[in-house]
């Protein structure tokens, strides 16, 4: 058992865990952060996604020592309910979503290409989610959710 | 029976006619509904709840929804076959009407009012629009609803909706979108263990040796290990412990009585050699046609996973003799009838609720997970016990959906058109849940297994291997010829459009080869054969979406084709019409599908579905199909078995032809996808010049037909 000490969603987070310990794992079990979702464990669906220091990492195969004093966002740490992401937001408006398993992951994978591109086009938020399966095939509204979101924090970076 | 004998009821009420099992007033201000339907990612919990507000004339959101829960709520057997509004929504939506009248006539009596006079408006009971200071909670204490409905109340027209109809949004979605615990993975109890299973590489399995110390050196941590006869479990209270041992323990357990797979049976081709069960649907056997009028041609395709985004989970408590059941499959009421006889136990002293859980798209491992759960939890009495499957797992153990083969053949009359139709099915069953019993992996794996289903299957409609094989073309006779071969090389079960998929695409392929031969245009000559209304308007509709011209020329490698069909003859019309770029592999450009629910609910969830239906349909068509190897099935990850990703997703456009005339609803989750292989078959077929009879249309398989064109 180490401890080990990153920062959550903004927030410093210390536990004692075996150094190998699947970061999703750490996240769900240990910090009782269950947005974040298993899907497969082998770095293949993208529910389990998080950003670590802004970049999209499939957290199941991601050891939780390499994430010491590195910054995790979650899809918690997204928005809230009272203060939703526009990302969050745009999703409820599109009614992107069926069963909603994927969401999680594509919400943080969203995040990150708008970030390092706040006007993607329809091909490029294609491309950016590939690594994210949607089995119920919400593929149409997640796109169109993510341009939608996209215009609207365009238009609020430039009031 | 007397002229005025008491209507019927609709739908799931003949079974559950009481009206207190589906509404109370025991919490003040708010109205307790509830549904034996479940979420499955459909939104159904949203058109329910809109079906009930609107009856009742309450806002929605004072709607307390109860669902899938043998304590508490109607037993309406499985979440199943895109009947929950078709069936389950008409009874809530009856039952709701009568106790608005039940009301209305205790207020009228109780203020000596004319029934006619008085309103409900949120709850509250108006008299000629004025408030009357009775409401449904203040006349609750004195209005009986322990009665059976008696189907008197009239329900409201299409034109008094003001909730029906209306893009109410998802209740469900916001708890998905901000991480909140949506799924029964999410949940956990205070001293909860997980647990997951090693399981038996095929029914009738025997261990021979198990290395258990193996197993515990790899947990890296204290774990425990659960056997009973050839079921075997690992548990503890570290997750990641438990998973690092389960993950090696299939290389520490050896097992007898294994029988090799012949790989080739995961083409459909393979169904042809082997035994079956004959049955004929419809017209009485013809003789062959002569030749110059003859038809025939021969689609397959291979077993499809279910492939749910996550893999199936199950949690069960047992204490003081009493087995609690948190579970994501499709029908908690048939599960629990399953686990009593398997585990011979007194229904009576189980309980099984449903909490929502990845898409499942019908039979995958959900009742699998609870039965693993509740087989622990029996063994570790006081502990809670989630057990969670591993991906391999999923795609290694679920029911898959089964290859199949079928055969279109007909007799063509001097204009080209069909006299005589036959569609011959070659299948595995397409029905194997667990609710007579049997048929869970748990309980085959313990001692004295119960035997396994038999291989039963009803006629059509609706059927099942058998679904949609009837074409909705007025051909005047048409049969269907079905061989049911109950003994496949892997467990198969339902999912989506069961054996509709394929029908609808060999039915669909051939009206294209028949349209052709005639010198007609496809959809003109789908038109000359189509005599239902509905079935007419929605084929028209989606060619005036699509801009269809007839006469394209084929074979530039750009194509468009059209597929269509009635969902088991019996629920939404959908016709669909697909854009391809055939290069070295099929590329998607674009998807026009228009579709007639009759009354529909919530417009924007039923057209969420049809693009769904539409998506899985592509994925089905282009990508899709279960591989063997000597010991079951090999493709276990999504390598393996791909599934279409974001950047192959084409444009999809999806209107609904009249969804607000007064006609009954008819289920939609399954219209689309059907219709959407074959309008891909026959857009492919367009681009191409050549037809690809085999499903999935891989590169391979494109290759393939360019050589022969």
């Amino acid at each position: 058992m180490h401890s080990i000490a990153f920062t959550v969603n903004g927030k410093p987070a210390s536990i004692a865990a075996d150094p190998d310990t699947p970061l999703l794992d750490v996240l769900r079990n240990h910090l009782g952060l269950v947005g974040t979702k298993f899907g497969c464990g082998l770095e293949q669906c993208g529910t389990c996604m998080v950003l670590i220091d802004g970049e999209p990492v499939k957290s199941c195969g991601k050891a939780v020592s390499t994430v010491v004093g590195k910054t995790v966002l979650t899809i918690e740490g997204l928005g809230t309910p009272e203060r939703p992401h526009p990302l969050q937001q745009a999703f409820l408006d599109e009614q992107a979503g069926q069963c909603g398993y994927c969401l999680p992951g594509i919400l943080v994978t969203a995040k990150a290409l708008l970030d390092r591109n706040p006007a993607p086009s329809r091909r490029e938020i294609a491309l950016a989610l590939d690594d994210n399966i949607c089995r119920c095939g919400s593929h149409h509204r997640i796109l169109r959710a993510v341009e939608t979101a996209a215009a609207k924090m365009r238009e609020g970076a430039s009031r | 029976m007397s002229a005025s004998a008491a209507p019927q009821l609709p739908g799931m009420l003949r079974d559950n006619p009481r009206l207190d099992q589906w509404v109370r007033f025991d919490t003040q201000g708010r109205v307790t509904v509830s549904t034996g339907r479940v979420e499955i990612g459909q939104g159904v919990l949203t058109a329910m709840r809109q079906i009930a507000a609107e009856e009742l004339d309450i806002s929605p959101d004072r709607i307390l929804l109860q669902t899938g829960d043998t304590e508490l709520t109607p037993n309406e057997g499985y979440t199943a076959g895109s009947q929950s509004i078709q069936f389950g929504g008409v009874a809530l939506r009856q039952a709701c009407a009568e106790v608005r009248l039940l009301f209305l006539d205790r207020a009228a009596a109780q203020l000596g009012h004319q029934r006619d006079a008085l309103s409900v408006e949120n709850g509250a009971i108006l008299h000629k629009g004025q408030s009357t200071g009775q409401d449904y909670w203040s006349l609750a204490a004195s209005v009986d609803l322990q009665r059976e409905a008696t189907g008197g109340a009239p329900i409201k027209q299409a034109s008094q909706h003001r909730v029906v109809g209306q893009n109410l949004p998802r209740t469900d979605l916001a708890d998905k979108v901000f991480g909140g615990p949506a799924f029964l993975h999410d949940v956990a109890l205070d001293g909860m263990l997980h647990a997951r299973v090693v399981r038996q590489p095929c029914r009738g399995a025997t261990i021979r040796a198990i290395d258990e110390a193996a197993i515990r050196r790899a947990a890296r941590g204290p774990i425990e290990i659960v056997r009973d006869g050839n079921f075997v479990a690992i548990l503890g209270p570290d997750e990641t412990l438990v998973e690092a041992a389960a993950a090696t323990a299939p290389g520490h357990v050896a097992w007898d009585n294994v029988e090799a797979l012949n790989p080739m049976s995961e083409e459909g081709r393979w169904l042809l050699q082997q035994p079956s069960i004959d049955k004929t649907h419809g017209a009485p056997p013809t003789d062959p046609a002569p030749a110059g009028r003859a038809y025939e041609a021969t689609y397959t395709r291979m077993h499809i996973a279910h492939a749910s985004i996550g893999p199936s989970c199950g949690l069960a408590l047992y204490k003081d003799g009493h087995l609690q059941v948190w579970t994501h499959c499709q029908g908690v009421y048939p599960l629990r009838a399953a686990l009593a006889r398997t585990l011979k136990l007194d229904p009576a002293a189980i309980s099984v609720k449903h909490v929502q859980g990845p898409g499942c798209y019908g039979h995958n491992g959900a009742d699998d997970a609870a039965a693993d759960a509740a087989v622990i939890a029996l063994r570790r009495p006081g502990q809670p016990i989630r057990v969670r499957w591993r991906r391999e797992e999923e795609f290694g153990f679920e029911p898959v959906s089964p290859a199949m083969v079928v055969t279109a053949r007909a007799a063509l009359d001097g204009a080209g058109k069909p006299q005589d139709w036959t569609t011959e099915i070659w299948s595995g069953r397409h029905t194997n849940r667990p609710g007579g019993g049997g048929n869970l992996l748990a309980a085959e794996a313990l001692p004295d297994p119960p035997p396994p289903p038999p291989a039963i299957e009803g006629p059509p409609p609706p059927g099942a291997g058998t679904r949609n094989g009837e074409p909705l073309y007025a051909f005047p006779a048409k049969r269907i010829v079905h061989h049911l071969i109950a003994e496949t090389p892997v467990r198969t079960s339902s999912l989506r459009g069961l054996g509709a998929t394929l029908n609808v695409y060999a039915i669909e392929s051939s009206m294209d080869e028949l349209a052709e031969r005639a010198g007609q245009d496809p959809v003109a000559y789908r038109l000359s054969v189509l005599a239902d209304p509905r079935a007419r308007k929605v084929v028209e509709h989606v060619a005036q979406m699509a801009g269809w011209r007839a006469g394209l020329p084929a074979g530039t490698g750009k194509g468009r084709g059209i597929g269509f069909a009635q969902y088991k003859n019996m629920a939404a019309y959908a016709a669909v019409i697909a854009e391809v770029e055939v290069v070295h592999a099929v590329q998607m450009l674009r998807i026009w599908c228009a579709a007639d629910a009759g009354l529909v609910i919530n417009p924007d969830g039923a057209i969420n579905q049809l693009e769904g239906g539409i998506v899985q349909g592509v994925s089905w068509a282009l990508k899709e199909g279960v591989r063997l190897d000597e010991s079951g099935i090999s493709s276990r990850d999504w390598e393996g078995y791909p599934v279409l990703r974001f950047s192959e997703v084409p444009e999809i456009a999806v209107e609904l032809v009249d969804p607000a005339v007064d006609r009954p609803p008819l289920g939609v989750g399954e219209a689309s996808g059907g219709p959407t292989v074959a309008a891909i078959g026959n857009a492919v077929a367009h681009a191409l010049g050549a037809r690809i009879r085999d499903l999935p249309m891989t590169r391979e398989r494109v290759m393939a037909a360019l050589l022969r064109s």
